[in-house]
Protein backbone atom coordinates (compact mmCIF):
# COMPACT_ATOMS: atom_id res chain seq x y z
CA UNK A 1 0.00 0.00 0.00
CA UNK A 2 2.47 2.82 -0.76
CA UNK A 3 0.14 5.51 -1.12
CA UNK A 4 0.42 5.04 3.23
CA UNK A 5 3.95 6.58 2.39
CA UNK A 6 5.14 9.78 1.92
CA UNK A 7 5.51 11.12 -1.61
CA UNK A 8 9.41 11.88 -1.29
CA UNK A 9 9.62 8.38 0.30
CA UNK A 10 11.09 5.45 -1.02
CA UNK A 11 8.20 3.32 0.12
CA UNK A 12 8.67 -0.41 0.47
CA UNK A 13 11.96 -2.05 0.80
CA UNK A 14 13.28 -5.14 0.90
CA UNK A 15 17.49 -6.70 2.21
CA UNK A 16 18.82 -8.65 -0.01
CA UNK A 17 21.81 -10.84 1.11
CA UNK A 18 25.16 -11.39 -0.84
CA UNK A 19 27.05 -14.31 0.07
CA UNK A 20 31.26 -14.09 -0.46
CA UNK A 21 33.03 -17.01 -0.35
CA UNK A 22 36.72 -15.05 -1.10
CA UNK A 23 38.32 -15.11 2.45
CA UNK A 24 38.42 -11.62 3.44
CA UNK A 25 42.34 -10.65 5.16
CA UNK A 26 41.33 -8.44 7.98
CA UNK A 27 43.52 -5.77 9.52
CA UNK A 28 43.84 -8.01 13.21
CA UNK A 29 45.43 -10.46 11.09
CA UNK A 30 42.79 -13.10 11.38
CA UNK A 31 40.88 -14.21 8.30
CA UNK A 32 37.33 -14.45 7.87
CA UNK A 33 36.91 -17.62 5.59
CA UNK A 34 33.78 -16.54 4.42
CA UNK A 35 30.35 -14.17 5.01
CA UNK A 36 27.59 -11.80 4.46
CA UNK A 37 26.29 -9.19 3.64
CA UNK A 38 23.28 -7.70 4.09
CA UNK A 39 22.54 -4.26 2.11
CA UNK A 40 19.79 -2.49 0.83
CA UNK A 41 19.50 -0.76 -2.55
CA UNK A 42 17.37 2.46 -3.71
CA UNK A 43 16.75 3.62 -7.05
CA UNK A 44 17.90 2.35 -10.32
CA UNK A 45 21.74 1.63 -11.57
CA UNK A 46 21.91 3.37 -14.92
CA UNK A 47 23.66 1.48 -18.04
CA UNK A 48 27.05 2.75 -17.65
CA UNK A 49 26.61 2.11 -13.92
CA UNK A 50 27.94 6.18 -13.31
CA UNK A 51 24.99 7.30 -10.86
CA UNK A 52 25.68 4.64 -7.86
CA UNK A 53 26.05 6.35 -4.28
CA UNK A 54 27.73 4.05 -1.22
CA UNK A 55 26.12 5.33 1.95
CA UNK A 56 28.51 4.00 4.66
CA UNK A 57 26.09 4.09 8.29
CA UNK A 58 27.55 5.10 12.15
CA UNK A 59 27.69 3.18 14.89
CA UNK A 60 24.26 1.76 15.94
CA UNK A 61 23.62 1.98 12.30
CA UNK A 62 22.41 -0.59 9.35
CA UNK A 63 21.55 -0.75 5.94
CA UNK A 64 18.08 -0.01 6.95
CA UNK A 65 18.71 4.26 5.64
CA UNK A 66 15.42 5.01 4.29
CA UNK A 67 12.11 3.31 3.58
CA UNK A 68 10.03 1.01 5.25
CA UNK A 69 10.15 -2.25 5.50
CA UNK A 70 6.53 -3.10 6.52
CA UNK A 71 3.51 -0.74 5.79
CA UNK A 72 3.11 -0.95 9.72
CA UNK A 73 6.74 0.31 10.40
CA UNK A 74 6.50 3.84 12.94
CA UNK A 75 9.90 4.94 11.11
CA UNK A 76 11.67 5.21 7.80
CA UNK A 77 15.59 3.88 7.65
CA UNK A 78 17.66 6.47 9.70
CA UNK A 79 18.80 8.41 6.98
CA UNK A 80 15.10 8.63 5.28
CA UNK A 81 15.91 12.68 5.78
CA UNK A 82 18.18 12.61 2.98
CA UNK A 83 17.32 9.38 0.65
CA UNK A 84 14.37 9.58 -1.60
CA UNK A 85 12.48 10.99 -4.41
CA UNK A 86 13.58 14.12 -5.35
CA UNK A 87 15.83 14.26 -1.39
CA UNK A 88 19.17 15.72 -2.00
CA UNK A 89 20.36 11.92 -2.49
CA UNK A 90 17.68 11.87 -5.11
CA UNK A 91 16.76 8.00 -5.68
CA UNK A 92 15.08 9.12 -9.14
CA UNK A 93 19.20 9.73 -10.25
CA UNK A 94 20.77 7.82 -8.23
CA UNK A 95 21.18 3.95 -6.75
CA UNK A 96 21.87 4.29 -3.63
CA UNK A 97 23.54 1.32 -2.04
CA UNK A 98 23.39 0.86 2.02
CA UNK A 99 24.74 -2.42 3.37
CA UNK A 100 25.33 -3.35 6.91
CA UNK A 101 29.11 -3.38 8.38
CA UNK A 102 30.61 -6.44 9.09
CA UNK A 103 30.66 -7.34 12.80
CA UNK A 104 27.12 -6.26 12.91
CA UNK A 105 24.01 -7.48 14.02
CA UNK A 106 21.17 -7.02 11.15
CA UNK A 107 22.37 -9.82 9.39
CA UNK A 108 25.60 -9.13 7.50
CA UNK A 109 28.65 -11.93 9.14
CA UNK A 110 28.82 -10.62 12.91
CA UNK A 111 29.17 -12.35 16.55
CA UNK A 112 25.79 -13.62 16.01
CA UNK A 113 26.04 -15.40 12.90
CA UNK A 114 27.47 -18.94 12.78
CA UNK A 115 31.05 -19.49 12.88
CA UNK A 116 31.31 -21.52 9.55
CA UNK A 117 34.37 -23.66 11.82
CA UNK A 118 32.58 -24.83 14.48
CA UNK A 119 28.87 -24.25 13.82
CA UNK A 120 27.99 -22.07 16.89
CA UNK A 121 27.78 -18.60 17.16
CA UNK A 122 30.87 -16.57 16.69
CA UNK A 123 29.99 -14.41 19.75
CA UNK A 124 32.70 -13.20 21.07
CA UNK A 125 34.95 -15.02 18.77
CA UNK A 126 34.39 -12.67 16.23
CA UNK A 127 37.35 -10.99 15.25
CA UNK A 128 38.01 -7.22 15.70
CA UNK A 129 37.37 -5.26 12.58
CA UNK A 130 38.63 -2.04 11.24
CA UNK A 131 37.51 0.51 8.83
CA UNK A 132 39.81 0.06 5.86
CA UNK A 133 38.48 -3.68 6.43
CA UNK A 134 35.14 -2.79 5.92
CA UNK A 135 36.09 -0.73 2.93
CA UNK A 136 37.86 -3.76 1.35
CA UNK A 137 34.23 -5.69 2.46
CA UNK A 138 32.19 -2.68 0.30
CA UNK A 139 34.81 -2.86 -2.41
CA UNK A 140 33.78 -6.34 -2.91
CA UNK A 141 30.05 -5.42 -2.76
CA UNK A 142 30.49 -3.00 -5.51
CA UNK A 143 32.27 -5.51 -7.78
CA UNK A 144 29.02 -7.86 -7.34
CA UNK A 145 26.45 -5.25 -8.36
CA UNK A 146 29.13 -4.13 -11.25
CA UNK A 147 29.95 -0.62 -9.54
CA UNK A 148 33.72 0.20 -11.18
CA UNK A 149 33.52 3.87 -9.36
CA UNK A 150 30.77 5.19 -6.97
CA UNK A 151 29.88 8.75 -8.01
CA UNK A 152 30.12 9.56 -4.27
CA UNK A 153 30.62 7.36 -0.81
CA UNK A 154 28.56 9.39 1.52
CA UNK A 155 28.84 9.00 5.09
CA UNK A 156 28.18 10.93 9.03
CA UNK A 157 30.28 9.84 12.04
CA UNK A 158 31.63 6.49 11.84
CA UNK A 159 30.32 6.66 8.05
CA UNK A 160 32.34 9.52 7.48
CA UNK A 161 35.33 7.90 7.95
CA UNK A 162 34.50 5.02 5.78
CA UNK A 163 33.79 7.76 3.28
CA UNK A 164 37.02 9.21 4.04
CA UNK A 165 38.81 5.48 3.72
CA UNK A 166 37.53 4.72 0.98
CA UNK A 167 39.07 8.38 -1.27
CA UNK A 168 42.49 6.89 0.01
CA UNK A 169 41.88 3.31 -0.49
CA UNK A 170 40.45 3.14 -3.67
CA UNK A 171 40.80 6.38 -5.14
CA UNK A 172 40.19 5.60 -8.49
CA UNK A 173 36.96 4.34 -7.36
CA UNK A 174 35.79 7.51 -5.92
CA UNK A 175 34.22 10.37 -7.67
CA UNK A 176 32.94 12.51 -4.90
CA UNK A 177 33.45 12.05 -0.88
CA UNK A 178 31.00 13.68 1.36
CA UNK A 179 32.11 13.18 4.75
CA UNK A 180 30.02 14.69 7.39
CA UNK A 181 30.40 14.82 11.64
CA UNK A 182 32.97 12.89 11.26
CA UNK A 183 37.24 13.29 12.76
CA UNK A 184 40.14 12.26 10.90
CA UNK A 185 40.80 10.32 14.18
CA UNK A 186 39.45 9.91 17.60
CA UNK A 187 40.55 12.05 20.51
CA UNK A 188 41.78 10.69 23.49
CA UNK A 189 38.08 11.99 25.46
CA UNK A 190 36.24 10.23 22.26
CA UNK A 191 38.31 6.98 23.42
CA UNK A 192 37.23 7.78 27.00
CA UNK A 193 34.22 8.07 26.49
CA UNK A 194 34.55 4.62 24.54
CA UNK A 195 35.96 3.28 26.78
CA UNK A 196 33.35 3.69 29.63
CA UNK A 197 30.82 2.70 27.39
CA UNK A 198 32.81 -0.85 26.86
CA UNK A 199 33.69 -1.39 30.61
CA UNK A 200 30.15 -1.09 31.12
CA UNK A 201 29.19 -3.85 29.15
CA UNK A 202 32.24 -5.71 30.20
CA UNK A 203 31.75 -5.65 33.78
CA UNK A 204 27.79 -6.95 33.38
CA UNK A 205 27.83 -10.28 35.14
CA UNK A 206 25.96 -11.38 32.61
CA UNK A 207 28.79 -10.98 29.52
CA UNK A 208 30.24 -13.98 30.78
CA UNK A 209 33.09 -12.54 28.36
CA UNK A 210 31.13 -11.95 25.61
CA UNK A 211 29.66 -15.64 25.53
CA UNK A 212 26.49 -14.66 27.42
CA UNK A 213 24.26 -16.54 24.28
CA UNK A 214 26.16 -20.12 25.37
CA UNK A 215 24.04 -18.81 28.80
CA UNK A 216 20.70 -17.65 27.23
CA UNK A 217 21.09 -14.04 28.37
CA UNK A 218 21.92 -10.60 27.21
CA UNK A 219 24.36 -8.21 29.34
CA UNK A 220 21.60 -5.59 29.00
CA UNK A 221 22.31 -3.65 31.76
CA UNK A 222 25.77 -2.97 30.42
CA UNK A 223 24.75 -2.74 26.67
CA UNK A 224 21.98 0.26 28.50
CA UNK A 225 24.37 1.97 30.25
CA UNK A 226 26.83 2.27 27.18
CA UNK A 227 23.93 3.47 24.80
CA UNK A 228 22.95 6.30 27.81
CA UNK A 229 26.12 7.21 27.94
CA UNK A 230 26.68 7.31 24.14
CA UNK A 231 23.20 9.36 23.72
CA UNK A 232 24.52 12.09 25.97
CA UNK A 233 27.54 12.71 23.58
CA UNK A 234 25.52 12.76 20.70
CA UNK A 235 23.24 15.63 21.72
CA UNK A 236 23.57 19.07 22.77
CA UNK A 237 23.20 20.65 26.37
CA UNK A 238 20.96 22.91 24.26
CA UNK A 239 18.62 19.95 22.95
CA UNK A 240 18.52 18.69 26.38
CA UNK A 241 17.88 21.60 27.67
CA UNK A 242 15.40 22.34 25.34
CA UNK A 243 13.49 19.09 25.09
CA UNK A 244 13.34 18.25 28.43
CA UNK A 245 14.70 21.00 30.83
CA UNK A 246 14.49 20.10 34.31
CA UNK A 247 10.83 19.07 33.89
CA UNK A 248 10.19 16.42 36.82
CA UNK A 249 7.61 13.71 35.43
CA UNK A 250 5.01 13.91 38.53
CA UNK A 251 5.94 17.75 38.99
CA UNK A 252 7.93 16.86 42.19
CA UNK A 253 10.74 15.29 44.01
CA UNK A 254 10.34 12.62 45.34
CA UNK A 255 13.61 11.60 47.44
CA UNK A 256 13.98 8.39 45.18
CA UNK A 257 15.97 6.56 42.17
CA UNK A 258 13.25 6.29 40.14
CA UNK A 259 12.56 8.69 37.21
CA UNK A 260 11.86 11.50 38.49
CA UNK A 261 13.16 13.95 35.59
CA UNK A 262 11.93 13.78 31.70
CA UNK A 263 15.31 13.56 30.92
CA UNK A 264 15.94 9.96 32.98
CA UNK A 265 13.19 8.99 31.51
CA UNK A 266 14.07 9.58 28.28
CA UNK A 267 17.16 8.00 28.46
CA UNK A 268 15.50 4.88 30.24
CA UNK A 269 13.75 4.74 27.10
CA UNK A 270 16.23 4.99 24.73
CA UNK A 271 18.65 2.24 26.44
CA UNK A 272 15.39 -0.38 27.05
CA UNK A 273 14.49 -0.21 22.99
CA UNK A 274 18.30 -0.19 21.93
CA UNK A 275 18.89 -3.16 23.87
CA UNK A 276 16.30 -5.16 22.47
CA UNK A 277 17.71 -5.23 18.82
CA UNK A 278 21.43 -4.51 19.12
CA UNK A 279 24.34 -6.73 19.65
CA UNK A 280 26.78 -5.91 22.89
CA UNK A 281 29.66 -7.93 21.40
CA UNK A 282 29.04 -5.41 18.39
CA UNK A 283 28.38 -2.57 20.45
CA UNK A 284 32.03 -3.53 21.61
CA UNK A 285 33.38 -4.12 18.20
CA UNK A 286 32.03 -1.04 17.27
CA UNK A 287 33.51 1.18 19.44
CA UNK A 288 37.06 -0.22 18.84
CA UNK A 289 36.35 0.29 15.24
CA UNK A 290 36.46 3.75 15.93
CA UNK A 291 39.10 4.05 18.54
CA UNK A 292 41.12 2.55 15.85
CA UNK A 293 40.44 4.95 12.76
CA UNK A 294 43.59 6.75 12.20
CA UNK A 295 44.62 7.03 8.27
CA UNK A 296 47.39 9.29 9.02
CA UNK A 297 48.79 7.01 11.36
CA UNK A 298 51.34 4.85 8.85
CA UNK A 299 52.59 8.32 7.87
CA UNK A 300 54.12 9.74 10.56
CA UNK A 301 50.65 10.98 11.78
CA UNK A 302 50.80 13.58 8.76
CA UNK A 303 47.11 13.57 7.28
CA UNK A 304 47.66 15.18 4.12
CA UNK A 305 50.69 12.65 3.33
CA UNK A 306 47.63 9.84 3.76
CA UNK A 307 45.31 12.03 1.35
CA UNK A 308 48.11 12.71 -1.02
CA UNK A 309 46.73 10.17 -3.51
CA UNK A 310 43.36 11.00 -3.57
CA UNK A 311 41.50 12.18 -6.28
CA UNK A 312 38.08 12.42 -5.35
CA UNK A 313 36.19 15.72 -4.22
CA UNK A 314 34.79 16.34 -1.13
CA UNK A 315 32.26 17.62 0.57
CA UNK A 316 33.31 18.19 4.40
CA UNK A 317 30.54 19.47 7.11
CA UNK A 318 30.23 19.64 10.64
CA UNK A 319 27.67 21.20 12.40
CA UNK A 320 27.67 24.17 15.50
CA UNK A 321 26.72 22.12 18.24
CA UNK A 322 28.61 18.92 17.92
CA UNK A 323 30.73 18.11 20.66
CA UNK A 324 31.54 14.91 20.06
CA UNK A 325 33.08 15.29 16.93
CA UNK A 326 33.29 19.37 16.96
CA UNK A 327 33.75 21.11 13.55
CA UNK A 328 37.67 21.90 14.21
CA UNK A 329 38.47 17.96 13.61
CA UNK A 330 36.41 18.86 10.09
CA UNK A 331 38.78 21.10 9.56
CA UNK A 332 41.83 18.96 10.18
CA UNK A 333 40.32 17.66 7.39
CA UNK A 334 39.93 20.71 5.48
CA UNK A 335 43.12 21.80 5.97
CA UNK A 336 44.89 18.15 4.99
CA UNK A 337 43.27 18.57 1.53
CA UNK A 338 43.82 21.95 1.01
CA UNK A 339 47.66 21.22 1.80
CA UNK A 340 47.34 19.36 -1.06
CA UNK A 341 45.46 20.96 -3.51
CA UNK A 342 42.75 19.05 -3.67
CA UNK A 343 39.02 19.81 -4.74
CA UNK A 344 37.22 20.48 -1.13
CA UNK A 345 34.16 22.21 -0.18
CA UNK A 346 33.50 22.50 3.81
CA UNK A 347 30.61 24.49 6.00
CA UNK A 348 29.85 24.75 9.43
CA UNK A 349 26.13 23.98 9.88
CA UNK A 350 24.38 26.11 12.76
CA UNK A 351 21.85 23.62 14.34
CA UNK A 352 21.09 22.85 17.58
CA UNK A 353 20.87 19.46 17.36
CA UNK A 354 24.32 18.06 18.79
CA UNK A 355 26.20 14.97 16.76
CA UNK A 356 22.68 13.72 15.97
CA UNK A 357 22.02 16.56 13.57
CA UNK A 358 23.70 14.58 10.30
CA UNK A 359 20.69 12.83 10.47
CA UNK A 360 17.96 15.40 10.73
CA UNK A 361 15.89 17.07 7.87
CA UNK A 362 17.96 20.94 8.90
CA UNK A 363 17.05 23.18 5.62
CA UNK A 364 20.61 25.17 5.27
CA UNK A 365 22.00 21.31 5.62
CA UNK A 366 19.86 20.13 3.35
CA UNK A 367 20.04 22.40 0.71
CA UNK A 368 24.09 22.40 0.53
CA UNK A 369 23.86 18.54 0.63
CA UNK A 370 21.45 18.81 -2.34
CA UNK A 371 23.43 21.46 -3.86
CA UNK A 372 26.45 19.53 -4.03
CA UNK A 373 24.64 15.93 -4.67
CA UNK A 374 23.35 17.83 -7.67
CA UNK A 375 26.89 18.76 -9.41
CA UNK A 376 27.46 15.14 -8.83
CA UNK A 377 24.40 14.02 -10.68
CA UNK A 378 25.74 16.25 -13.59
CA UNK A 379 28.84 15.14 -13.32
CA UNK A 380 27.51 11.34 -13.36
CA UNK A 381 24.94 12.57 -16.36
CA UNK A 382 21.90 11.73 -14.41
CA UNK B 1 29.16 50.37 -9.17
CA UNK B 2 29.66 47.44 -12.62
CA UNK B 3 30.66 43.82 -10.66
CA UNK B 4 31.48 42.63 -14.25
CA UNK B 5 34.11 45.20 -14.86
CA UNK B 6 35.79 45.08 -11.35
CA UNK B 7 36.36 41.24 -12.10
CA UNK B 8 37.83 41.72 -15.27
CA UNK B 9 40.22 44.68 -13.81
CA UNK B 10 41.28 41.90 -11.66
CA UNK B 11 41.82 39.31 -13.70
CA UNK B 12 44.11 41.35 -16.06
CA UNK B 13 46.36 40.94 -12.94
CA UNK B 14 46.16 37.38 -12.44
CA UNK B 15 48.80 34.93 -14.64
CA UNK B 16 46.58 32.20 -15.97
CA UNK B 17 47.10 28.81 -14.35
CA UNK B 18 47.47 30.08 -11.00
CA UNK B 19 46.84 29.50 -7.57
CA UNK B 20 44.55 31.82 -6.33
CA UNK B 21 42.31 32.29 -2.50
CA UNK B 22 39.44 34.52 -2.65
CA UNK B 23 38.34 35.70 0.66
CA UNK B 24 35.21 36.88 1.34
CA UNK B 25 33.89 35.30 -2.15
CA UNK B 26 30.35 35.54 -1.90
CA UNK B 27 28.73 33.99 -4.77
CA UNK B 28 31.36 32.65 -6.17
CA UNK B 29 31.82 34.75 -9.33
CA UNK B 30 35.03 35.79 -9.34
CA UNK B 31 36.71 32.42 -9.02
CA UNK B 32 34.22 31.22 -11.97
CA UNK B 33 35.76 33.98 -13.69
CA UNK B 34 38.75 33.13 -12.72
CA UNK B 35 38.58 29.87 -13.98
CA UNK B 36 36.73 30.52 -17.20
CA UNK B 37 39.56 32.84 -18.22
CA UNK B 38 42.49 32.35 -16.65
CA UNK B 39 42.49 28.63 -15.69
CA UNK B 40 43.44 29.95 -12.35
CA UNK B 41 42.87 27.16 -9.11
CA UNK B 42 41.38 28.21 -6.04
CA UNK B 43 39.41 28.42 -2.50
CA UNK B 44 37.26 30.72 -1.65
CA UNK B 45 36.48 31.67 1.67
CA UNK B 46 32.87 32.98 2.60
CA UNK B 47 30.95 32.85 5.78
CA UNK B 48 27.21 32.81 4.83
CA UNK B 49 25.98 29.51 4.38
CA UNK B 50 23.63 30.67 1.31
CA UNK B 51 26.18 31.92 -0.48
CA UNK B 52 28.24 28.71 0.12
CA UNK B 53 25.35 26.54 -1.98
CA UNK B 54 25.82 29.28 -4.60
CA UNK B 55 29.42 28.61 -4.95
CA UNK B 56 28.51 25.03 -4.88
CA UNK B 57 26.11 25.27 -7.57
CA UNK B 58 29.03 26.70 -9.58
CA UNK B 59 31.31 24.02 -8.94
CA UNK B 60 33.60 26.51 -6.84
CA UNK B 61 35.41 24.79 -3.90
CA UNK B 62 34.91 26.98 -1.21
CA UNK B 63 35.15 26.71 2.79
CA UNK B 64 33.56 28.14 5.50
CA UNK B 65 35.13 30.43 7.03
CA UNK B 66 35.20 33.62 9.86
CA UNK B 67 37.97 36.06 8.57
CA UNK B 68 37.91 37.42 11.69
CA UNK B 69 39.85 34.75 12.78
CA UNK B 70 42.28 34.88 10.48
CA UNK B 71 43.85 32.42 7.90
CA UNK B 72 45.50 30.20 10.30
CA UNK B 73 44.46 27.14 8.18
CA UNK B 74 46.82 28.42 5.22
CA UNK B 75 50.96 27.59 5.39
CA UNK B 76 52.98 30.47 3.94
CA UNK B 77 53.02 31.29 0.67
CA UNK B 78 50.87 28.62 -0.56
CA UNK B 79 48.95 31.00 -3.27
CA UNK B 80 50.22 33.18 -5.61
CA UNK B 81 47.35 35.56 -5.11
CA UNK B 82 45.13 36.19 -2.16
CA UNK B 83 42.09 38.48 -3.29
CA UNK B 84 39.70 40.06 -1.29
CA UNK B 85 37.04 41.92 -3.00
CA UNK B 86 34.52 44.37 -1.20
CA UNK B 87 35.27 42.92 2.08
CA UNK B 88 38.02 44.51 3.64
CA UNK B 89 35.50 47.39 5.24
CA UNK B 90 33.49 44.52 7.39
CA UNK B 91 36.54 42.98 8.61
CA UNK B 92 37.67 43.20 12.37
CA UNK B 93 40.92 43.62 11.68
CA UNK B 94 41.76 44.54 8.71
CA UNK B 95 45.82 45.75 9.50
CA UNK B 96 46.09 41.85 10.48
CA UNK B 97 44.25 40.61 7.42
CA UNK B 98 46.41 42.36 4.99
CA UNK B 99 49.24 40.70 6.53
CA UNK B 100 47.77 37.43 6.48
CA UNK B 101 47.30 37.82 2.87
CA UNK B 102 50.86 38.26 2.56
CA UNK B 103 51.79 35.74 4.66
CA UNK B 104 49.56 32.96 2.62
CA UNK B 105 49.92 34.50 -0.83
CA UNK B 106 52.88 35.89 -2.87
CA UNK B 107 51.02 38.95 -4.11
CA UNK B 108 47.30 40.19 -2.35
CA UNK B 109 44.90 42.11 -4.36
CA UNK B 110 41.92 44.29 -2.92
CA UNK B 111 39.10 46.34 -3.81
CA UNK B 112 37.04 48.79 -1.76
CA UNK B 113 34.70 51.16 -1.75
CA UNK B 114 36.47 54.90 -1.59
CA UNK B 115 35.23 56.81 1.05
CA UNK B 116 37.07 60.21 -0.08
CA UNK B 117 34.84 60.02 -2.96
CA UNK B 118 33.28 63.40 -3.57
CA UNK B 119 29.79 62.28 -3.27
CA UNK B 120 30.37 60.43 0.29
CA UNK B 121 32.31 64.08 1.30
CA UNK B 122 29.25 65.91 -0.12
CA UNK B 123 27.15 64.05 1.91
CA UNK B 124 28.85 64.35 5.52
CA UNK B 125 29.45 68.02 4.38
CA UNK B 126 25.87 69.01 3.68
CA UNK B 127 23.57 66.49 5.67
CA UNK B 128 26.26 65.74 8.47
CA UNK B 129 25.50 61.96 8.20
CA UNK B 130 28.12 59.79 7.85
CA UNK B 131 28.47 58.09 4.50
CA UNK B 132 27.27 54.54 3.56
CA UNK B 133 28.89 51.81 1.64
CA UNK B 134 26.86 49.06 -0.14
CA UNK B 135 23.35 48.40 0.67
CA UNK B 136 21.66 51.86 0.75
CA UNK B 137 18.99 50.51 3.19
CA UNK B 138 21.45 49.73 5.80
CA UNK B 139 22.56 52.62 8.16
CA UNK B 140 25.79 53.21 10.03
CA UNK B 141 24.55 51.23 13.20
CA UNK B 142 23.73 48.01 11.41
CA UNK B 143 25.95 47.82 8.42
CA UNK B 144 28.33 44.84 7.99
CA UNK B 145 30.61 47.63 7.04
CA UNK B 146 32.53 48.96 9.97
CA UNK B 147 35.99 49.64 8.42
CA UNK B 148 35.53 52.00 5.74
CA UNK B 149 38.08 53.78 4.41
CA UNK B 150 39.38 56.10 1.99
CA UNK B 151 42.38 55.93 -1.03
CA UNK B 152 44.28 58.06 0.93
CA UNK B 153 43.74 55.73 4.56
CA UNK B 154 44.47 52.99 2.75
CA UNK B 155 47.83 54.03 0.81
CA UNK B 156 48.76 54.87 4.39
CA UNK B 157 48.04 51.87 6.03
CA UNK B 158 49.99 50.23 3.53
CA UNK B 159 52.68 52.66 3.89
CA UNK B 160 52.96 51.58 7.92
CA UNK B 161 52.69 48.08 7.64
CA UNK B 162 55.43 47.38 4.94
CA UNK B 163 53.51 46.30 2.07
CA UNK B 164 54.54 47.42 -1.48
CA UNK B 165 51.81 48.41 -4.14
CA UNK B 166 52.78 47.62 -7.35
CA UNK B 167 49.58 48.56 -8.80
CA UNK B 168 46.45 50.61 -8.30
CA UNK B 169 43.42 51.10 -10.33
CA UNK B 170 39.73 53.20 -10.00
CA UNK B 171 36.85 52.88 -11.36
CA UNK B 172 34.65 56.12 -11.54
CA UNK B 173 30.63 55.99 -10.82
CA UNK B 174 30.42 55.62 -14.91
CA UNK B 175 31.75 52.32 -14.22
CA UNK B 176 34.74 53.08 -16.61
CA UNK B 177 38.65 53.37 -15.28
CA UNK B 178 38.14 56.79 -15.59
CA UNK B 179 41.28 59.20 -16.48
CA UNK B 180 40.81 61.93 -14.28
CA UNK B 181 40.13 59.49 -11.53
CA UNK B 182 44.05 58.82 -11.97
CA UNK B 183 44.90 61.87 -11.01
CA UNK B 184 42.10 62.35 -8.38
CA UNK B 185 41.90 59.06 -7.53
CA UNK B 186 40.59 59.67 -3.70
CA UNK B 187 37.93 62.40 -5.24
CA UNK B 188 36.49 60.41 -7.68
CA UNK B 189 37.96 57.22 -7.39
CA UNK B 190 34.66 55.29 -6.34
CA UNK B 191 35.69 52.20 -6.58
CA UNK B 192 39.63 51.03 -5.95
CA UNK B 193 41.53 48.27 -6.52
CA UNK B 194 45.18 47.51 -5.55
CA UNK B 195 47.97 44.65 -6.45
CA UNK B 196 50.40 44.59 -3.67
CA UNK B 197 53.24 42.36 -1.99
CA UNK B 198 55.45 42.51 1.11
CA UNK B 199 57.67 45.31 0.84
Amino acid sequence: MPEQFPADSVGLVTPKTLHFDQPLELDCGRVLPEYDLVYETYGELNADASNAILVAHALSGDHHAAGYHSPDDRKPGWWDASIGPGKPLDTNRFFIVCSNNLGGCRGSTGPVSPNPETGALYGADFPMVTVPDWVRSQARLADALGIDQWAAVVGGSLGGMQALQWAIDFPERTRHCVVIAAAPKLSAQNIAFNEVARQAILRDPEFHEGRYSEYGVTPERGLALARMLGHITYLSEDALRAKFGRELREGKINFNYDVEFEVESYLRYQAETFVRHFDANTYLLMTKALDYFDPAANYDDNLAAALKHVTASFLILSFTSDWRFPSSRSREIVRALQDGNKRVTYSEIVAPQGHDSFLMPIPVYRDLLQAYMNRVAQEANV
Amino acid sequence: MSVRSELALISEWIHPGTRVLDLGCGEGQLLRYLRDTRDVIGYGLEIAPENIVSCVEKDIPVIQTNLDEGLKDFDPLSFDYVVMTQTLQAVRYPEHLLNEMLRVGREGIVTFSNLGHWRSRLRLALSGRMPVSGDPALDWYNSPNIHLCTVRDFEALCEDTGIRILERTFIDNAHRKHGLARVFPNLLGEVALYRFERA
